[in-house]
């Protein structure tokens, strides 16, 4: 197949077209300061101002509650360092989960160095959080819960509305890296007693070098940035009005599309699901088989590693990723996959591939072809397959 | 990220298989660090390389690097082939990226390994053979991030 078919939507998508188009102004003409008093640049205050509404109606929450950030990683390393400062009279403990992404646990790493204390909280097999646990590690010093909506890696949702609840019965607040989850899920900040939300552009079809921080309005927080006025005065530095401005038309039309190109993700990842563990032995579907993202699917292929199964797949212009160590520049592979208790020559196995809406069947069918032969031709190289096959193990 | 012959030596493997009641067989690596290379030797009666088959689990340049070494041993002699290095297998393959340098490494030492399972089987003395680490990676340290 000439058409690449980009199946890695979990680490950036394409930029739309119409938001391209709504971004271009606010670079050329439109490109003053929307601090300034003037007139014309008093119009890219509006703009600004009307990305945030859109923004905020899509999580119901108020305007004043969306601070725009450069990205999701900024966006969880606020909510965990600020909170942290703005909270240590009260208390030096973080609960968060062993599955988070890296702005998360690295976050937490560094906060432990500084004289808080972290609990890891586990998950299952399907890697859902056990709320036992989490429920089990609160103490009177705890003064946040961090745990994300829905793992980047293996796409379970977590039950986000028992954890709330959780933090909200022990007054603690509660803060979710929801960088994959938003505009994937449904998310209504007060339903599901959310004090914290983390998301970015560019995973929804909007810009990169853009995301926000939702703080529900009560919430202490210090700034992360020193500067100006911007953001309430909580993240100072000039706005970045197109990134901005083509984050509100990302987050618009995704809206608009939710149902539909939900639904159809859904079914097109089953189809992938369903084929992938059909036809090909000794595979596994990593996390939960109906409590994962829509548009998330990701399989550990016995006997073979994941950086070889992805040079090939990619010289058949599919591209996707894996949880391999030879991915990850480390020894280790993807403490997700570790989480949920697979070994590691399994967890080195593993191809997550993740959809958007405009993927077709026929494309998805020369995948599996694909993945089948490659497969094949990985294992009939492979050491530990010829030990199984003689049942050396 | 890698070369075009690395890119060659993974898509085309040279050498991939066994060899039955081979003179002798090396494995080394783990596949908990996501890599295990055995090599197959068929050595004649005068200590010379006739065949070599390798297997190997792991990334692109771990097949690439198997794959290279197979070709620099296969139709030496014995004490020539000791004396591949990891750097030679490298260079042959126009350079590794730094983080995959550990897998030139594992080719040397499966090279070894086998040569060491040669030379038990046969009671000989390899000079400059030493007895190969089961577990090349668990030398390496890994990188930790600074704060």
């Amino acid at each position: 197949m000439d058409k690449k078919i980009y199946l890695d939507n979990a680490a950036t998508t394409a930029t739309r077209p119409e938001v391209v188009e709504a971004m271009l102004p606010y670079f050329t003409e439109k490109f003053g300061n929307p601090s300034s008093i003037y007139e014309f640049a008093s119009q890219n205050k509006k703009a600004v101002t009307d990305a945030r509404e859109i923004i905020a109606k899509s999580l119901g929450a108020n305007a004043a509650e969306i601070y725009f950030t450069g990205g999701g990683s900024e966006s969880d390393n606020w909510a965990l360092k600020a909170t942290a400062e703005a909270y240590k009279e009260k208390g030096n403990h973080i609960i968060t989960s062993k599955i988070e992404h890296h702005a998360i646990l690295h976050t937490c790493e560094y906060l432990e160095k500084n004289g808080f204390e972290v609990t890891y909280v586990g998950v299952d097999e399907n890697g859902v959080l056990k709320l036992d646990e989490l429920k089990a590690a609160i103490r009177p010093t705890t003064i946040l819960i961090s745990v994300m909506f829905a793992n980047n890696e293996i796409g379970t949702i977590q039950p986000i509305k028992e954890i709330g609840e959780i933090a909200k019965q022990n007054n603690i607040l509660f803060h979710t890296d929801a960088v994959q989850a938003y505009m994937q899920l449904d998310i209504n900040v007060d339903d599901l007693n959310i004090d914290m939300l983390s998301a970015s552009g560019h995973k929804i079809n909007g810009p990169k070098g853009i995301g926000f921080l939702y703080i529900r309005k009560g919430v202490k927080i210090r700034s992360l940035i020193h500067g100006g006025a911007q953001e309430r005065s909580r993240r100072a530095g000039t706005e970045n009005v197109p990134a901005i401005v083509g984050y509100g038309k990302a987050v618009e039309i995704a809206m608009d599309t939710f149902k539909e190109r939900t639904e159809k993700e859904i079914e097109l990842r089953n189809y992938l699901i369903e084929r992938v563990l059909a036809e090909v032995p000794y595979t596994r579907l990593n996390g939960h088989r109906t409590k994962r993202l829509p548009n998330n699917s990701n399989f550990s292929f016995q006997f073979i590693e994941g950086e070889s199964l992805l040079i090939m797949l990619d010289m058949k212009n599919i591209c996707g990723s894996s949880g391999s160590a030879c991915t990850s520049g480390s020894l280790d592979p993807s403490h997700v996959l570790l989480a949920i208790g697979l070994p590691h020559e399994i967890a080195h196995g593993s191809l997550r591939l993740t959809l958007n809406e405009d993927i077709t069947k026929e494309e998805l069918d020369y995948v599996v072809t694909n993945v089948k032969e490659i497969v094949d031709k990985l294992r009939s190289m492979s050491p530990l397959y010829e030990d199984y096959v003689k049942g050396i193990n | 990220m890698y070369s075009e012959k690395v890119m060659d030596h993974f898509t085309n493997p040279r050498n991939v298989g066994e060899i039955e009641n081979a003179s002798g067989v090396g494995t080394v690596g783990n596949a908990k660090c996501g890599d295990i290379m055995r090599i197959f030797l068929d050595i004649d009666d005068n200590g010379i390389i006739n065949d070599v088959k390798f297997k190997t689990f792991g990334c692109g340049a771990a097949v690439a690097t198997s794959s290279m070494a197979t070709e620099l041993v296969k139709g030496k002699k014995v004490e020539e082939a000791l004396k591949i290095t990891n750097k030679a297998v490298m260079d042959a393959l126009d350079g590794l990226p730094p983080v995959k340098v550990h897998c030139s490494l594992l080719a040397e030492e499966a090279i070894h390994a086998a040569l060491w399972d040669y030379a038990e089987k046969n009671n000989l003395k390899i000079e400059g053979l030493k007895k190969p680490k089961s577990d090349i990676n668990e030398e390496e340290e890994e990188i930790k991030e600074e704060y």
